[in-house]
């Protein structure tokens, strides 16, 4: 359907859509704000062990890998019901949905069970300077995931009872944006915190 | 049950703080009885607190900051008062409570007067200059609105149960640390601005999509009013700057409340870092401050100087390169912390650039009012009053700037009176400006210019009389925050200073009767026309006050100052053949309740009351989506209704011609 | 702070002073300016002439930057030699060596502990005038920040860190010392005395001090940490040693450097 074919109603709703993808991506900057500054936090606090255990001694690189794995397929998974969302595969939609919301509680599991066993160990974030950091910049990124995932069940539903109407196709969209954008934090959250920790 | 809260929190351990608590809640219980009397209830319920309208968003942010003005207005004459008469003695209040008013003063000032006035003139004027119907994100701004007045129910909340913090407004670590402040003064505080930064931080994504997409058709970006282009400037430090202190305030929350260790003494804790986050926020907050009054008074020195705006494009450049700086010179408010020359020397040469395009500001105003034809409006006094005034500040700025200097003159009364010298004429006399400049077009009648010439000489009297003699005290030596002093050369400065603010009281008292003059007059001074002051931009070209659509039909612009150049053409007020029917967002009651819950859940972690953290975040994040799952969000008004509302406005305008 | 007693404040005054008077080339043209303007074109002067649409000129563009780029490169040029002339860190030159002198910032009080002589004072700090004092500062509480107007200005205290500042006295004086940091309820009585002397006075100033008597050993450490206000000035004859490390050391479990910009 060409431009000028577009009722004034459906042009103003891809006028309401552009701006809200304008207005999310300008939130995810925001966001990105945030996990520098949480992220140059942990760099100056590294040092700041208080005498207690540092990043070598606690980090598990294969748990990590294995997190890393799940939140990068689980970024593919939900290429795929964007791309779903494009065929207008109400289903298959569902289908990928669900799948990305599994991949994504195993990733928030995994780092609540890492979590749990460093607090286990005393090694939680009241410990040290440099533990406080770590659970905060991890644990922010873990919130998002969690966040993510209510999001998640919150558009699948509208898909099953709504369908994919524009609304909800452009909720979608920026569920999507913000799903890439938490994989491209832990990116940088794998390649800042665990692999030196280990080097 | 109730966490730390206990029947103590109550202030009856001094009169002071006693009477403080009284008189918040007394005025509460009136308004709710004159509301009650009145009936207006249920008006104020569905025109005006579930109101989506930016125009009504706008007025409401505006009554907020100038309640909060009062408050924090009374903070600064309590204080003045305490140091004229605290020589070898303890004056009248003690330092526990005295340490807590600076700290509401500041914090009151800055986030709860001073941003939602800037975001109020906002809402109201942004939309009508690019000549939409709408922001971006109606209902999102209600949220932001209904945000900022919990982060200020806080603050006032904190005068009636429990303390506020004692940390000034920048709440350094570890002083306000758990270690050092076990109280719930420094939480009351953080929660404030913690809620409220995500009010702005909202706010400033709004008005950037808004100024980007929503403008008419023909309004280029270099066509754009100053006013709009300095709202851009400022909303994009907003969304990106508040992050910053979203993280120092997030951090020593958790610092205080699950005991981690950034900021504190020991245990590998850093405050340095708490000082850094601050600043990064906090000096480009400056800007978002004063870039926006900075564009009103381009606004207001050339309409009433009957001139185009002189320099457009350099304006537009200098506004742009502040917005950059502002983030490359947050060390200047630190130089005294030990860091090498080299840094120091780097971030004190940043910061005297930042003066470069603010000069070239000031020449453009100038250049403005020359060969002009100027009328001395209010506004345009306030103006005249700025350049004069915020000159000295400006040098004073440049002084601070010279780290050798600053460790002189840091963290004295020398420094107080430099900042207020920015913030008093810079922001404050910019939204007056604005305030005067506007008022008709928001309500449809004229505001009163006797009271408000009166305002403008009290309160620019005031000014000189209460922080000239700060700059004096500054260079004598003495610490800003001080309760007592042993110092008897002082005291007669501090009298002066004292009787500054009790002219700015008059002037505050001015402020009041205007408003109460110009609602008594109103029926003998309305705005027929919609352009009471042969004004250049599009907001004057339509009825003040707005219809709910702003335009009925969306205007084409051809030029910078769009209004003028339609009524030189002669093609202003020119009626359609055929009204169309408009969409407008329906109101609702999510933005209320937002705010109602997010002020609970402050209050309920400032004294640990977990189960209702819980449950009042429970509650937010169900109206969230609730609302953002909903997908008819507008109604559509009528063409006739519409036709209705124009013959009306074109009647009554044709009545007075 | 008008009437500096020493080099350094001296300086410092006069850097200020400089810049005030470069910026007032600028400052004043532009109040009489805005004022003349406002008069001069006032609506009611039908005289006066009116040119409503200029709003351009390329040369006076030109111009708007400039003044201020020229004044911004000069006083810039200013504060990046002075910077680095009067850096804190920097030991002053002088043909004297330089007397040294720890301090400690606590609630609501400073104490110096003076490593040469070993002794200690409570909210007095005297040395030599014409010798140059290198201080060493940190703080046992919240930041504080030590603040000698007419002679050397200010640098914070911090805990777990030490800053540094060096003043110099010209002539025999006595002059105030504040926090100048809001630190809690003790803060606006936190001041001490500065007290430049002739060698010979202090000299007896130092012997006065060793006769007190009392020992600042660790019990009476903690004793004098705890919070007090308008503290008297109190002299302590012995000091343990290596006293201000361990303080500074108490808040740095395991050699946690903090580096800059506190440089150690």
């Amino acid at each position: 359907m060409s431009i000028a074919h577009m009722s004034e109603h459906e042009r103003e709703e891809i006028e309401t859509h552009e701006q809200r993808a304008l207005g999310f991506w300008l939130y995810l900057m925001g966001d990105a704000v945030i996990f520098a500054l949480l992220f140059a936090t942990y760099a100056i606090m590294i040092p700041g062990t208080d005498g207690g255990p540092t990043g070598k001694q606690l980090f598990d690189l294969n748990n990590a890998a294995i997190e890393t794995g799940l939140l990068l397929v689980s970024s593919m998974t939900f290429g795929f019901a964007s791309l779903q969302v494009k065929a207008g595969n109400r289903g298959a939609v569902l289908a990928w949905l669900a799948t990305t919301f599994v991949l994504g509680a195993a990733f928030v599991f995994l780092e609540v069970r890492e979590f749990a066993g460093m607090i286990e160990q005393g090694a939680g974030p009241d410990r040290s300077g440099f533990l406080s950091a770590f659970f905060t910049l991890v644990g922010t990124h873990g919130v998002h995931v969690t966040m993510g995932l209510i999001w998640i069940v919150v558009l699948g539903a509208q898909v099953a009872l709504k369908g994919l109407t524009m609304p909800v196709a452009s909720r979608l969209h920026r569920l999507g944006l913000f799903w890439h954008f938490l994989d491209i934090a832990w990116v940088g959250i794998f390649s800042i915190v665990y692999l030196p920790g280990l080097l | 049950m109730f966490g730390k809260l206990t029947i103590e929190a109550l202030p009856f351990y001094s009169p002071i703080a006693a009477g403080g608590a009284a008189v918040t809640v007394g005025g509460a219980l009136l308004v709710a009885v004159v509301l009650t009397y009145l009936k207006a209830w249920k008006y104020l319920w569905t025109d005006w607190l579930t109101s989506v309208d930016h125009k009504r968003i706008g007025v409401m942010y505006i009554v907020l900051a100038l309640i909060m003005l009062l408050r924090g207005f009374v903070d600064a004459l309590m204080m003045r008062a305490q140091q004229a008469m605290a020589l070898n003695s303890g004056g009248y209040l003690p330092p526990e409570h005295f340490d807590q008013i600076f700290s509401s003063h500041g914090t009151i000032m800055i986030f709860f007067m001073a941003m939602p006035f800037m975001t109020g003139l906002i809402n109201v004027i942004v939309p009508l200059q690019i000549g939409t119907r709408d922001v971006a994100f109606p209902w999102l701004n209600a949220v932001s609105l209904w945000l900022s007045a919990a982060g200020a129910a806080l603050v006032m909340v904190s005068l009636v149960i429990g303390k506020f913090s004692t940390a000034g407004w920048t709440g350094y670590p570890p002083y306000s640390g758990i270690e050092y402040n076990p109280g719930v003064g420094v939480d009351y505080w953080i929660w404030a601005i913690l809620i409220s930064g995500v009010g702005s931080t909202m706010s400033g994504i709004n008005f950037i999509v808004t100024i980007l997409k929503r403008r008419a058709p023909g309004m280029t970006l270099m066509r754009m009013t100053p006013f709009v282009w300095t709202a851009l400037v400022a909303s994009v430090l907003m969304a990106f700057a508040f992050p910053a202190i979203t993280v120092a305030c997030g951090l020593l929350a958790l610092d205080r409340l699950a005991g981690m260790h950034f900021f504190t003494n020991a245990h590998g804790g850093n405050m340095m870092n708490y000082v850094n986050l601050f600043w990064i926020w906090g000096h480009p907050e400056v800007y978002i401050l004063i870039l926006p009054a900075f564009g009103i008074f381009s606004e207001v020195v050339s309409t009433f100087s009957r001139k185009r705006l002189f320099g457009y494009e350099s304006l537009v450049y200098a506004t742009a390169a502040i917005g950059i700086l502002s983030f490359t010179v947050w060390l200047h408010h630190f130089f005294t912390m030990g860091s090498s020359a080299g840094v120091n020397a780097f971030f004190g040469v940043m910061t005297m650039i930042i003066a470069v395009p603010t000069g070239v500001k000031v020449f453009n105003w100038l250049l403005t009012m020359y060969r002009g034809r100027i009328e001395f409006h209010p506004s345009m006094m306030w103006s005249i009053g700025f350049i004069v005034t915020f000159v000295i500040g400006g040098m004073t700025g440049v002084l601070l700037a010279i780290p050798p200097a600053d460790f002189l003159m840091h963290n004295t009364t020398f420094l107080v009176a430099h900042f207020h010298n920015m913030i008093i004429p810079g922001v404050l006399f910019g939204y007056l400006a604005g305030y005067m400049y506007w008022f008709p077009k928001a309500f449809g009648f004229a505001f009163n210019r006797g009271w408000g010439l009166g305002a403008f000489w009290c309160w620019i009297i005031g000014f000189y009389l209460a922080f000239m003699p700060l700059y004096l005290l500054g260079l004598k030596g003495m610490p800003r925050r001080m309760e007592t002093y042993n110092d008897p050369t002082w005291q007669p400065y501090l009298l002066v200073a004292a009787s500054g603010a009790l002219v700015v009281l008059c002037g505050i008292g001015c402020m009041v009767m205007q408003l109460y003059a110009s609602l008594r007059d109103r029926n003998k001074t309305r705005d027929l026309t919609g352009d009471p002051f042969d004004g250049r931009t599009l907001e004057w070209s339509t009825s003040s006050p707005p219809p709910p659509y702003n335009f009925a039909v969306i205007p084409t612009v051809g030029d910078r100052e769009a209004f003028l150049e339609m009524k030189e053409k002669g093609v202003a007020y020119q009626r359609p053949a055929r009204y169309e029917a408009i969409r407008i967002p329906s109101n609702t009651p999510i933005g209320v309740i937002v705010g109602a819950f997010a002020f609970v859940l402050g209050f309920a972690m400032v004294w640990h009351i977990w189960w209702l953290v819980l449950a009042s975040g429970a509650v937010v994040f169900a109206a969230v989506i609730v609302r953002s799952s909903n997908d008819d969000q507008e109604f559509t008004m009528s063409a006739a209704e519409v036709k209705a509302i124009e013959d009306e406005r074109f009647r009554l305008m044709g009545s007075r011609s | 702070m008008l009437d500096p007693k020493g080099p350094i404040a001296l300086a410092e005054r006069d850097l200020l002073f400089d810049a005030f008077y470069v910026m007032m080339l600028v400052i004043v043209p532009i109040i009489i300016l805005t004022l003349w303007f406002a008069w001069k074109y006032r609506a009611s002067n039908t005289k006066a002439k009116y040119t409503p649409k200029w709003a351009n000129s390329v040369t006076i563009d030109a111009i708007t930057w400039l003044i201020p780029t020229v004044i911004v490169i000069a006083v810039a040029v200013l504060l990046w030699r002075s910077t680095h002339r009067l850096d804190p860190y920097r030991p002053l030159e002088s043909k004297e060596p330089p007397f040294d002198v720890q301090v400690v910032a606590q609630d609501w009080k400073w104490l110096f502990i003076y490593p040469e002589q070993g002794i200690a004072v409570v909210n007095q700090l005297a040395f030599p005038a014409g010798r140059p004092v290198s201080l060493r500062i940190t703080s046992d509480t919240v930041m504080n920040s030590f603040y000698v107007p007419q002679l050397a200005g200010q640098i914070y205290a911090m805990a777990g860190m030490q800053t540094r500042l060096q003043m110099l006295a010209d002539q025999p004086g006595k002059f105030v010392g504040r926090n100048s940091q809001y630190s809690g309820g003790g803060y606006s009585d936190q001041h001490f005395e500065v007290l430049a002397m002739t060698p010979a006075d202090f000299e007896a100033w130092v012997a006065r001090a060793k006769q007190s008597g009392a020992a600042l050993d660790a019990s009476a450490y903690t004793a004098l940490s705890a919070k007090s206000r308008a503290n008297p000035i109190t002299y302590y004859s012995t000091v343990e040693p290596k006293l201000f490390d361990s303080i500074i050391d108490k808040f740095r479990h395991s050699g946690h450097a903090h580096d800059a910009p506190a440089r150690r």
